[in-house]
């Protein structure tokens, strides 16, 4: 049986009623589109076609024990860990003290859910629709008006793929209410040598005055293959810093639209991806300025070893009303290969005149005259090399906010350069 | 009679089809100062390029000898291990590597090579705070990223405190005087003559007298269109200083 099809049955088989409306929604949504293909122009560089094509074990029961959970946790900066397990959040394995933070499932907090949840998006993706036609089991956290929580929020979503392939849909809604401050932060292991593919889609809502800084740090294994979808929306006079990482895993498509709805509202888009092997790693970020006097500031960049390949495409669109609207984006690569390759395309599209938007994209070699400057002082190749490539690295590290991640990256990052 | 230090025989070489060298002949023996001067455009950078390995240009003939070694079928890195280090006049802007930064790995490999240990943190700032005094940098540019920014008699003094720390056999100045204010040229010659011994030698690119009032060389080179053309005693670089190249391109020319 195709996937599609098992899926349309799981779907069937379920009988859970929670936001059922936009579940059914979504689903057509998804019915109709289907599976990315590369026919699709937001797909063309991202061929899922083999991933596809294997039989997955739709979101299983967890299996995991608690000491190999223990295992990974132990290998992750202190935070407030929520951990996950097939796709379903596992409160008996979680942190208890979460600080002022909220955790829920979507059935405990219905209402709320309802209401925000997948609606008022600025685009629609089958992936995120197919997420949310499965969102019943869904996680909501929440931090309340003015709470401020010091340590990072660590969801680690964990998959169990020892026996067999394992296909999961995490879907999370994150409210910051007003004046709410936090450090969320997201990892990803797969445990086993079967393949594990995951869907994750995430709603992040930021109402008046809230601060969130966000990460994503993928280092998973070859045989992972995930669709990393978040929409993030500011209602007003927010800030937000997302930093996306990605150092491992077999194919890797993010997703991060940021919605800025109203006036005041800051944005930092902050990622870098070192590939190796046949890594291929698809970045597709959005900006949308809906409104006046905001400000977004992007830098991707991307260190490309051996045949891997990398995919950067980053929208920004300032609407007719988005007067005074500041917008930067810049994508740097670099690849280390002559097999590695890189596809990178910004595109702005500005409807509004009074503004002030920026965009600039590179890819090359490490630069001759500067490897040679360094040899020329005594320096062998490689070490030279790889000073270079700490350089080029180091402006979106010394971007990130949150000193323990920071931390914990730069050794992740030590380790794959 | 001292043995050579470095020893270049019938020299040539060429960059994308272009002759740019053609037969140079130096011999320079440990403790002598060489000034090579000559118009713009005759291959003083190129030579400069060509002794540190520089891989754009292409050796088409002759032999370099270094301590006895056969210089050209050296790496640039193993070169600067052996004891070359060549200023440049266009220090290349390395934006994110600081200059301590790099000049720790390279001071420790260069030492690696040598069979030394490497020195521990404290050590190597020791170092760099003697060297910093020796050339008057401070520490605030050596932090910041290299050469960016930096104006240009800043790039040609950390060239030279580059120099300071990695203390090689044969230093090659290429237009370190240039850029520099008159207390500029004064500090980095001076950090040049304490640097200098018996042991080690220095070549000097320069186009002005200025500079070889303060580093005072042995002999003096006048390299034109690929060839050295002319050489002689500190004398000769006040004859160019007071009538500059024509009679000595009409010679050239003549004999060619
Ligand atoms: N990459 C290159 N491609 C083509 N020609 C080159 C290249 N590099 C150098 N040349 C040429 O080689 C010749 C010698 O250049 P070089 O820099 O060695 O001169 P120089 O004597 O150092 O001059 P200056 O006094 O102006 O510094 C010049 O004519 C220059 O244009
Ligand atoms: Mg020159």
């Amino acid at each position: 049986m195709e996937l599609k099809d098992t899926i349309l049955q799981h779907y069937r088989e379920q009988t859970s009623d929670v936001i059922a409306d936009v579940r059914q929604d979504a689903l057509n949504t998804f019915n109709q589109i289907g599976f990315p293909t590369i026919k699709h122009e937001e797909w063309k560089y991202t061929n899922l076609k083999q991933s596809l094509t294997k039989p997955y074990a739709i979101q299983p029961a967890a299996t995991l024990s608690k000491a190999a959970i223990q295992e990974v946790l132990d290998t992750l900066p202190k935070g407030i860990f929520l951990v996950f397990v097939n796709g379903i959040f596992q409160p008996e394995l979680s942190d208890k003290n979460l600080q002022g933070a909220e955790v829920n499932s979507f059935a405990e907090k219905v209402d709320v859910v309802q209401r925000y949840f997948g609606k008022n998006l600025p685009f629609t993706d089958s992936m995120q629709s197919l997420n949310i036609a499965f969102a019943q089991q869904g996680t909501f956290i929440r931090i309340p008006k003015n709470v401020s929580i010091e340590a990072p929020l660590f969801c680690v979503f964990l998959t169990d793929t020892q026996t067999e392939n394992v296909f999961v849909q995490p879907s999370l809604f994150i409210l910051l209410e007003d004046g709410a401050q936090a450090t969320i932060a997201e990892s990803y292991h797969t445990i086993g040598t079967n393949t594990s593919f995951t869907n994750l889609f995430s709603h992040i809502l930021l109402q008046k005055d809230a601060y969130l800084d966000a990460y994503k740090i993928q280092n998973d294994v070859v045989s992972a293959v995930q669709i990393n979808t978040t929409q993030l929306v500011h209602e007003s006079k927010c800030t937000s810093h997302t930093t996306t990482i990605t150092l491992g895993g077999g194919i890797t498509r993010n997703n991060l639209s940021i919605s800025l709805q109203s006036e005041h509202n800051e944005a930092y888009l902050n990622g870098l991806y070192v590939t190796q092997g046949t890594m291929h790693v698809d970045n597709h970020t959005l900006v949308d300025h809906a409104m006046p006097n905001c400000y977004s500031n992007e830098l991707y960049k991307g260190i490309l070893n051996d045949t891997s390949s990398g995919v950067f495409n980053g929208k920004i669109w300032v609407r007719k009303d988005a007067q005074k609207t500041n917008a930067f984006q810049s994508n740097k690569n670099v690849l280390m290969s002559k097999e590695a390759s890189v596809n990178t395309k910004p595109q702005l599209e500005i409807f509004a005149d009074d503004v002030k938007c920026s965009h600039g994209a590179t890819t090359g070699q490490l630069d001759e005259q500067a490897l040679y400057y360094l040899r020329a002082r005594g320096i062998g190749e490689e070490s030279a090399k790889k000073l270079l490539v700490h350089a080029f690295a180091f402006d979106v590290v010394d971007k990130i906010k949150n000193s323990v991640i920071k931390e914990y990256l730069i050794e992740a990052l030590e380790a794959k350069l | 009679m001292k043995r050579s230090m470095l020893s270049i025989k019938n020299l040539q070489a060429r960059i994308e089809e272009k002759e740019i060298l053609r037969g140079i002949n130096l011999e320079v023996k440990p403790g002598e100062v060489h000034a090579i001067m000559g118009p713009n455009g005759s291959g003083k950078s190129t030579l400069a390029s060509v002794l540190s390995g520089r891989e754009d240009y292409e050796v088409t003939g002759g032999d370099v000898t270094f301590n006895g070694k056969d210089l050209l079928e050296l790496s640039p890195e193993d070169r600067a291990r052996e004891g070359i280090f060549l200023a440049f006049q266009y220090p290349v802007e390395i934006p994110g590597v600081s200059t301590i930064n790099f000049m720790k790995t390279a001071v420790n490999e260069v030492r690696e090579y040598r069979g030394q240990d490497p020195l521990d943190a404290v050590s190597f700032l020791k170092l760099m705070k003697e060297k910093m005094k020796l050339v008057e940098i401070d520490e605030s540019l050596l932090k910041r990223a290299l050469n960016e920014g930096f104006s240009g008699g800043e790039k040609k003094r950390n060239e030279i405190f580059q120099m300071a720390m990695l203390e090689p056999k044969l230093a090659i100045l290429d237009e370190t005087d240039s850029g520099l204010d008159i207390d500029a040229l004064r500090i980095v010659a001076n950090g040049v003559n304490k640097l200098k011994s018996k042991d080690n030698a220095v070549i000097v690119v320069t186009h002005y007298q200025r500079l070889l009032d303060y580093i005072v060389p042995d002999y003096v080179h006048v390299l034109y269109k690929g060839r050295i053309v002319k050489s002689g005693t500190k004398e000769l670089a006040l004859e160019l200083e007071e009538k500059g190249y024509d009679w000595i391109k009409a010679e050239a020319d003549a004999v060619v």
